[in-house]
């Protein structure tokens, strides 16, 4: 089963605005890449983050709000932030 | 509302701590307010399913009469697995249906939704849809919490904060001053896999009811520190896996990619045969313990469950945790309340409450179990290939004598791990977790 799929059985309320941002571009391309190998594009469980080939894409309305990129990111380069009240994930089961 | 509206406490997140706190202070009369940031309690909430009896009902003593809990555990297993065999330690009890039992599976959605709904019938204020941004400050004191919604500060006397891992407001009061470390925290993720009752019954051997637990550790993490998990819900089988954050971001494997092969393994895939995938979850669990738990109290705040990194790892334990640590939390308050003194000094009674019950003692016992995890994860990767050989090989029925088969045994053992190795190994794991 594939991520995309895992992804669609979920329910959502999107939010217009993102809750997700890189802070600078700059570690991604210049530190992140060489000495990390950008484990976000890695670790993340809904695939949020994704390296096309000049910075980190962010889709953040994939985001499941699981905390990981808090810690993850090796430069602390992930501005994540609570979505608003009501956005976000819906678990059903939990 | 023109002026902020002023409670005896305010509660932060409608999780296990959070409801046990504010259905303890409402019961005993003082004013609550239960501010939850999802459209309903559970919305954001995932665990792997298992939950305790005796601390949920010294919040809610009947809670078996009419709390959504999925199947009553009978038998836990451990395997200790390789790629394609296991060796299968358990306990089943017949024994498990006293008033209380002691452990049972949940699903976080409609659990948490009927505790945040205990708390409001004790009379607690449950507002939903509802970010806290920041504390409110006055003199240096946590004096209420700034929401989300247009003219939403609210004050109390005490905020028990219980906003879950990574909590933003343990480091808004002053809680929590450095950053959490990747090797503090787990990502788990995990899958509802919908299958008829009966079903599931006969595939884990267990009456309409009852339940089983399957830990896996071994070769499932790829060398990560981890386990995987199968738990019996009434109708579905919670399937998943974790691992350390440090070890995520070092070996580059991605967590959904864990969880396929933990369900393609040989003696995994048989119990979710024709299973279907109904909801897929991840969530961090703090997993630093003791050493990494943030300042528990300060003037006018409290703080309990994960947001204070309760979680008893090996033991599978956190929201019993959280639950006790909410409670605890609440009688300090209702304590603090009757003398009208909300200072750090007054609410520091909490720790010492913490510290008569389990849950401190238990995260002291293992204080050192983290680091050890993160360093030696390589472990689990080499002990259960020599403990499957090892009784692969004494089941084996081929003609060689059983001392030819120990001498082989210890010969094979030896090669892979020296005699001095295997002291240490066994030495240091026990000193992390006596």
């Amino acid at each position: 089963m594939k991520i995309e799929e895992k992804l669609f059985l979920l329910t959502y309320k999107h939010d217009k605005q993102t809750h997700i941002t890189i802070r600078s571009n700059e570690p991604c391309v210049n530190q992140c890449g060489a000495q990390w190998g950008r484990p976000c594009t890695t670790f993340c469980p809904a695939n949020v983050y994704n390296w096309d080939g000049e910075k980190i894409a962010v889709s953040y309305e994939n985001c499941v709000e699981c905390t990981s990129c808090l810690t993850g990111c090796p430069y602390q380069n992930i501005d994540w932030r609570l979505p608003r009240g009501g956005f976000g994930v819906q678990y059903r089961n939990g | 509302m023109s002026e902020a509206e002023k409670f005896d406490a305010i509660v932060v997140g409608a999780g296990p701590a959070g409801s046990a706190a504010a259905h303890t202070m409402a019961k005993a009369g003082l004013g609550v307010v239960l501010l939850e940031r999802g459209d309903y309690p559970g919305a954001k909430n995932v665990m792997g399913g298992v939950m305790y009896g005796r601390m949920l009902a010294d919040v809610i003593p009947d809670f078996m009469t009419h709390a959504p809990i999925e199947r009553v555990i009978v038998e836990e297993r451990l395997w200790i697995a390789t790629d394609d065999s296991a060796v299968s330690i358990g306990h089943k009890t017949a024994n498990s249906h006293g008033e209380i039992p002691n452990a049972f599976t949940v699903l976080r959605a409609p659990f948490d939704r009927w505790f945040a709904s205990k708390a409001e019938e004790a009379g607690a204020l449950l507002v939903t849809g509802t970010v806290v941004e920041d504390v409110i400050l006055d003199n240096g004191r946590v004096a209420g919490v700034r929401t989300g919604r247009a003219d939403g500060d609210l004050l109390a006397d005490v905020v028990v904060i219980c906003d879950g891992v990574h909590s933003f407001l343990a480091k808004r009061a002053g809680l929590q001053q450095r950053e959490i470390e990747p090797h503090e925290v787990a990502l788990a993720v995990k899958e509802i896999i919908a299958l008829p009752k009966e079903t599931i019954q006969e595939r884990f051997n267990v009456s309409e009811g009852e339940g089983a637990t399957i830990e896996i550790y071994g070769t499932v993490t790829q060398g990560m520190g981890g386990y995987a998990f199968i738990y019996t819900n009434r109708e579905s089988l919670s399937v998943g896996a974790g691992a350390l954050m440090s070890h995520f971001m070092k070996t580059k494997i991605t967590p959904y990619a864990l969880l396929e092969r933990v369900k393609q393994h040989p003696l995994v895939r048989p119990l979710i045969a024709g299973g279907q995938v109904v909801e897929y979850l991840a969530h961090a669990i703090p997993e630093g313990g003791y050493k990494a738990m943030p300042k528990l109290y300060t003037d006018g705040a409290l703080i309990a469950g994960d947001a204070a990194m309760m979680v008893n790892g090996l033991h599978r334990e956190g929201s019993n945790l959280a639950i006790t640590a909410g409670r605890l939390a609440a009688e300090t308050v209702i304590e603090a309340k009757a003398k009208g003194d909300f200072s750090a000094q007054s609410l520091s009674a909490y720790r010492e409450k913490l510290q008569h019950s389990f849950v401190l003692k238990d995260l002291q016992k293992y204080q050192h179990l983290p680091e050890f995890i993160d360093r030696h994860s390589d472990l689990l990767g080499i002990y259960p290939d020599l403990v499957n050989h090892a009784v692969h090989e004494m089941l084996t029925v081929d003609g060689m004598s059983k001392r030819e088969k120990q001498k082989k045994i210890w010969r094979d053992l030896t090669a892979r791990r020296s005699l001095w190795q295997l002291l240490k190994d066994g030495y240091q794991t026990w000193k992390v977790i006596r």
